[in-house]
């Protein structure tokens, strides 16, 4: 199924599958699509996130540590398209556990799951010749990175061999909170515009209102990751796991709420 | 062992792939660093002036040519084969280490870069790095795992000593792997400003070609010395295997001498369970670690998995991908050797020749002295002594019950 953005800006949602619960993942998934989120990104843990910040190691040290597979995270997956058939679903992965689930298993399943897409955050255009057909042949998104660094040369190979929306970095760095947006976000947008008519999200480092709608204004979307990882960690330590989808949700509703005040 | 999964369409012609292993898997931030660093290494690699002051650093700040030393009393008690060793242990700052750290240092001067990052497990890679920074007057810093800081707390001081910042890491096993993933972290973040100067055979191209470049000397240097010395070359180089870059410096130059056998020794660690070593040929299977394909101690959902050996330098899930096509094609062989083999190597090679190996390499002393005795006494072990070990006294202090003060 195409990702399609109802909302202007759309809101990407990652999550950390399994943390505090793949049970848990899949409520706040829910309760996230319900408060506006367009699309649903589903981590999947891995033991060695060498481009993610401390919040997202941290979520991702527990979940492998209640043992959460590429297996269950497939089947939050497949829980979230039966409840919400259009919402957007993308699962987001380092490429080892691809691997040993084995590609063209991993290609199957994630497809029968109802995924829309993939992204696999250390698999460049360069090495994903085999990648790339099998999410043909199962018709999945192949979604890939662009970073700030990258020269047009890489963009234009990165918009051009992606499926459902290009993924925008922010900045250079790791995944993480940060005060203000830096002006790489706008010009790297521009830069891969010219090679695609997909939708545009941009993501690291947006945590507020204010990011969103500063995104807002150039790209089709954005992508909140830690800022919520880290209210899940803060909910359920403070009122238990049960409180984060709420949480969460009123989270995601104020995110859009000064552009509602915009649009008055 | 799992079947090998083709993460890509391999080609053989493709630079930076060996076999079917190596290649680039990093977040794609880093990749016009990647490229800019291979092209600006294929350039310093044909500038005569690049080489030329890279080799008189070698010659007259680090030490080279090593001597290739042969050890009569050791060769004598052994009754077998004649046991020789390549002195990379009396390189200056005690390892083979600063043959790559000079070479980068260089080329990272060259390209203009002021602030250095690495990391380190045993802390040779350390050392040699903050000793090259010093050299050059460039900022640098280390990342290390805290298990490590702990058990080579020498090598922290010196570093600190040597005017680099030493950054503990104490996410999951705190050891090079995690230093690894800190200091990629730190370059992604960084990477418009500084040079990763990795040390080990390992990460994405050009890093394990550029790495056995640097530490080819070995076995440019061996070969003319054994056949200086014996009038032909060596039955077998033995080398220990960490990320793999003494070894792959050792074995380099014989690849084509089919006849001379090439073994790397892995950690054996304390047990055969996953956990208790780092025999990635082990117990590993191909997969993606830090930047490259090989071979990965991983369970069963592709979770790395941790590793175990008295020895931090040869404590790691992944294995530089040149060694993993030589596993592979069968032209090196790999063994292990335990905790315990590398400890009693440490003292039989310290009071038969007067040499204190450091414990990495006192597992491939292990292996020469398991299989020298029944081998003719006309065949010639060359064991690469990649390091020094007075950085380990603190553990073989403890582990040898030897008493101080």
């Amino acid at each position: 199924m195409p990702i399609v953005f109802t909302h202007k800006p759309g809101l990407v949602v990652y999550l950390t599958a399994g943390y505090p619960s793949i049970e848990v993942t899949r409520d706040i998934a829910l309760q996230a699509i319900d408060a506006g989120a367009d699309v649903i990104e589903l981590g999947v843990p891995f033991s060695d996130p060498l481009a993610d910040g401390p919040v997202i190691q941290r979520a991702m040290e527990r979940a492998v540590a209640r043992g959460t597979r590429l297996k269950d995270v497939l089947t939050i997956s497949r829980e979230i398209r039966a409840a919400r058939p259009s919402a957007g679903l993308v699962v987001f992965s380092y490429l080892n556990p691809i691997l040993r689930y084995g590609l063209k298993k991993f290609a199957d399943d994630a497809a029968a799951s109802g995924a829309d897409g993939v992204l696999v955050t250390d698999l460049i255009v360069e090495e994903a010749g085999e990648y790339l057909a099998e999410m043909a042949r199962v018709n999945l998104a192949p979604i890939f990175l662009a970073a700030p660094t990258s020269p047009n040369e890489r963009l234009e190979a990165i918009a051009t061999r992606s499926q459902g929306f290009v993924y925008a970095i922010s900045r250079v760095g790791i995944t993480g909170t940060q005060q203000n947006l830096t002006s790489d976000a706008a010009s790297l947008v521009a830069r891969i515009r010219r090679w695609t008519t997909l939708p545009v999200a941009v993501g690291f480092g947006i945590s507020n209102s204010e990011h969103v709608a500063q995104v807002g204004k150039f790209a089709d979307a954005a992508v909140v990751g830690s800022a919520i990882v880290e209210l899940i960690e803060r909910t359920t330590t403070e009122s238990g796991p049960e409180a984060a989808p709420g949480a969460v949700a009123r989270f995601i509703k104020g995110l859009r709420e000064p552009q509602a005040a915009l649009a008055r | 062992m799992a079947s090998v999964i083709l993460p890509s369409v391999p080609s053989e012609s493709r630079p930076g792939r060996f076999g079917i292993y190596g290649g680039r898997y990093v977040p794609e931030t880093l990749m016009a660093a990647l490229v800019e660093l291979e092209h600006e290494y294929d350039v310093a690699k044909a500038d005569a002036a690049f080489q030329t002051e890279l080799a008189g650093l070698l010659k007259d700040f680090a030490g080279r040519p090593t001597p290739l030393y042969f050890c009569k009393r050791l060769t004598e008690q052994l009754g077998g084969a004649k046991i020789y060793l390549k002195r990379e242990d009396l390189l200056h700052t005690g390892a083979h280490k600063i043959n790559n750290a000079l070479g980068q240092g260089l080329l990272a001067k060259r390209m203009g870069k002021k602030r250095i990052i690495a990391e380190t497990g045993a802390g040779q890679h350390g050392v040699a790095t903050a000793t090259v920074c010093a050299l050059l007057g460039m900022e640098c810093v280390i990342y290390m795992g805290d298990v490590d800081m702990a058990r080579q707390e020498l090598n922290v001081l010196r570093m600190r000593l040597l005017g680099a910042e030493v950054r503990g890491v104490s996410s999951g096993s705190k050891t090079l792997k995690d230093a690894i993933s800190e200091a990629m972290r730190d370059w992604v973040t960084n990477v418009r400003t500084t040079y990763y100067l990795l040390g080990s055979a390992l990460g994405a191209h050009p890093y394990p070609t550029m790495v056995r470049d640097f530490h080819r000397c070995i076995s440019r240097e061996m070969k003319e010395q054994i056949i200086e010395k014996e009038g032909r070359l060596p039955t077998a180089v033995i080398a220990c295997v960490g990320g793999g870059s003494n070894a792959i410096g050792a074995f380099y130059e014989f690849i084509p001498n089919r006849e001379v056998r090439l073994i790397g020794v892995e950690a054996g660690g304390c047990g055969t369970e996953l956990g208790q070593h780092a025999v990635r040929f082990g117990g590993g299977a191909p997969g993606v670690l830090q930047g490259t394909f090989s071979y990965v101690l991983q369970d069963e959902n592709g979770q790395i998995a941790m590793t175990h050996s008295v020895s931090a330098g040869l404590d790691y899930a992944s294995i530089g991908p040149e060694h993993a096509a030589l596993h592979d094609s069968g032209r090196a062989e790999y063994v292990s050797q335990d905790d315990a083999a590398a400890l009693d190597a440490v003292v039989k090679l310290s009071r038969t020749e007067g040499i204190l190996p450091a414990l990495e390499s006192a597992h491939a002393v292990a292996e020469a002295l398991r299989i020298a005795p029944s081998m003719p006494a006309r065949d010639i072990l060359v064991v690469n002594l990649s390091g020094r070990g007075d950085k380990d006294m603190g553990i073989l202090a403890r582990e040898l019950n030897i008493q101080g003060a």
